[in-house]
């Protein structure tokens, strides 16, 4: 099974449920999607399996010799990233989607592609927790967009087997959709404050729109805070809240000094048991 | 004309918070919220939508049915997977890039703009509000951050405001480069937490790739103290300014429940850190750290207009 465990809001702990629930697990892949971010590694400490994979894009390499400056491939281009300028195209890589239009439209066969770096990929076991296997990726500092490195590794996670934990970006837009995309359940982490209700809201529009059965944990949950209006909106949307972490003072000071605190495993438990029952049900 | 752009790296350190506490302290000000895929300013400075625009960013293809042989040339040519013999089989994997109709032998596909969100004008208890709601699954986060920024800069240049106050997205992605690219200042709000620690010294690198000044709040900073320090001590050894440390305090989340700044309930108990955060903000931009005598005037006479 794939579950995503996504927020809409950040710092409502995503990462720490990511980590409860791979640690009550004997077996399992949990991939770092946050790459502008990742943090799970800061927690296991792995033994990384091998040097990093550089993961990368193809960009337009323009030869000076053969363009004539016709502007063609400046045309089409709707990302704006190539200008003519005199009689040469000048590119602006950082723009490019790597979609190969240029290449088609250039008459003069002067457009090649070329490979440019964009992050790295690396796996590792934790030597305290075996049974986790973390795959890692890094963006590289300056480079606009996460979601060709998110689309990398969520192909690598298709050519495993047994359960995988997916911690995403936060937000709602194209990094965490792509984080969160072809998997079988979606765990959105909230926390009882407007802030919370706001954007879990419109991550649940995105689970909805990608038709993913998603369930709700509230985190730092406080009864006298406003636990139920998270799950009255839960229940309004027919949304099942899987569990109620609560808010702690020394969970969170476990959390700043790098530990997965202990003291919720139960929560992961259960958790685990639901959706196993969730997914057998819909499977 | 300053800005100030608050950003964090990670998620969830304080910067609508610390954002809000600043709006509410600063004289004379814009605020803009560049979050705008979860935006989250307009909850605590009770922000009434005054003006609503539609943004159109990027491209989507459009299929004549009619025209469609189905010869599936845009299948092949689509590197997204989107496109299957001229139905649009994955829309979220389409890029817009337009390869597909480009290049259409029928000219059966045409590319059409995009409606990509919106953005509003707010009224607020500080003063005017600049945010946005991003489309649902669509992208350009990016551009739409760099549209409120530049109406922001309006408003301030029109009414001669001398501070832009933008909450930032988190990461450090095109949509935090988005908010950060020519700014003033970018104050960093961090926790001392090790994943707080490790995102900020990504910020640094990218604020330092933009060749951007950048200053330090530690917010819950009585967290974890030895991180705290560590913490204050990576900063010295990179010449970064920590304007700011707030101790952890229970009284944000009331706020953020009764829809308030921090700093107007009573059981605030972060006052003055977060006065002498303005203040030195105020120092570091040299702009006037309290209102003129006029210009408490001018905020008397807007309350009754």
């Amino acid at each position: 099974m794939l579950i995503s465990i996504a927020s809409g809001k950040g710092g409502t702990g995503k990462t720490t449920l990511a980590l409860l629930l791979a640690a009550a697990h004997s077996n399992i892949t949990l991939i770092d999607c946050d790459v502008e971010e990742p943090n799970c590694h800061l927690f296991l400490q792995p033994e990384w399996h091998g040097p990093e994979q550089a993961v990368t894009i193809m960009v337009p390499r323009i030869d000076s010799d053969r363009c004539n400056g016709c502007g063609a491939c400046s045309a089409i281009c709707l990302f704006s990233a190539i200008a003519v300028s005199g009689k040469s195209a000048l590119l602006f890589d950082e723009l490019c989607h790597s979609c190969g239009g240029c290449l088609l439209a250039c008459q003069q066969n002067a457009i090649s592609e070329e490979q440019k770096v964009i992050g790295t990929l690396m796996t590792g076991t934790a030597a305290s927790h075996p049974g986790i296997h973390l795959v890692n990726g890094t963006l590289k500092i300056g480079t606009p967009s996460a979601v060709p490195l998110i689309r990398r590794m969520k192909q690598e996670s298709l050519q495993l087997t047994g359960d995988i934990l997916v911690d995403c970006p936060p937000g709602t837009s194209c990094s965490m959709v792509n984080a969160v995309k072809g998997s079988d359940f979606c765990i959105l982490v909230t926390e009882p404050t407007p802030f919370g209700k706001h954007d879990l809201e419109l991550a649940m529009n995105i689970t909805h729109l990608l038709q993913i059965p998603t369930g709700v944990v509230i985190n730092k949950s406080d009864a006298a805070a406003g636990d139920e209006n998270i799950e009255a909106f839960c229940a309004s949307r027919q949304t099942p809240v899987l569990a109620k972490i609560p808010h702690s003072l020394s969970f969170a000071r476990q959390y700043a000094a790098g530990c997965i605190p202990v003291e919720f495993q139960g929560i992961a438990v259960s958790i685990w048991q639901q959706l196993t029952s969730e997914g057998g049900a819909r499977a | 004309m300053k800005e100030l752009v608050i950003v964090s790296g990670k998620g969830g350190t304080g910067k609508t918070s610390i954002s809000a506490a600043l709006a509410y302290l600063a004289p004379q000000k814009v605020l803009v919220d560049c979050d705008v895929d979860a935006a989250n300013f307009h909850l605590v400075s009770g922000a009434t939508i005054k003006d609503s625009y539609a943004f159109t960013a990027g491209f989507q293809p459009h299929i004549d049915d009619e025209t469609c042989t189905r010869c599936g040339k845009c299948t092949d040519l689509c590197r997204f997977g989107a496109i299957t013999a001229g139905v649009i089989t994955s829309p979220l994997n389409c890029e817009g890039c337009g390869v597909c109709a480009f290049n259409c032998p029928k000219h059966a596909i045409a590319m059409q703009e995009k409606q990509a969100g919106h953005w509003f004008v707010s009224d607020t208890r500080f003063g005017c509000l600049i945010h946005a709601e991003l489309g649902l699954s669509v992208e350009n986060s990016g551009k739409l951050v760099s549209k409120v920024r530049h109406e922001a800069k309006k408003i301030a240049t029109t009414d001669h405001l001398p501070l832009i106050i933008t909450d930032g997205p988190p990461g450090i992605g095109c949509p935090a480069i988005a908010a950060l690219s020519g700014t003033s200042l970018a104050l960093a709000v961090v926790e001392p937490s090790v994943s707080g620690m490790h995102d900020l010294a990504r910020l640094a690198d990218l604020v330092a790739h933009f060749q951007l000044p950048m200053a330090v709040c530690i917010n819950k900073s009585t967290l974890h103290q030895e991180n705290t320090e560590q913490m204050v001590i990576w900063c010295q050894n990179k010449d970064i300014p920590i304007l700011g440390k707030i101790p952890y305090s229970d009284a944000f989340r009331s706020a953020v429940q009764s829809g308030k700044t921090v700093l107007e309930i009573p059981e605030s108990n972060v006052t003055e850190e977060l006065t002498e955060l303005w203040q030195n903000i105020a120092g570091q931009l040299n702009i006037p750290k309290s209102a003129s005598g006029l210009d408490l005037l001018w905020q008397k006479i807007n309350i009754f207009r």
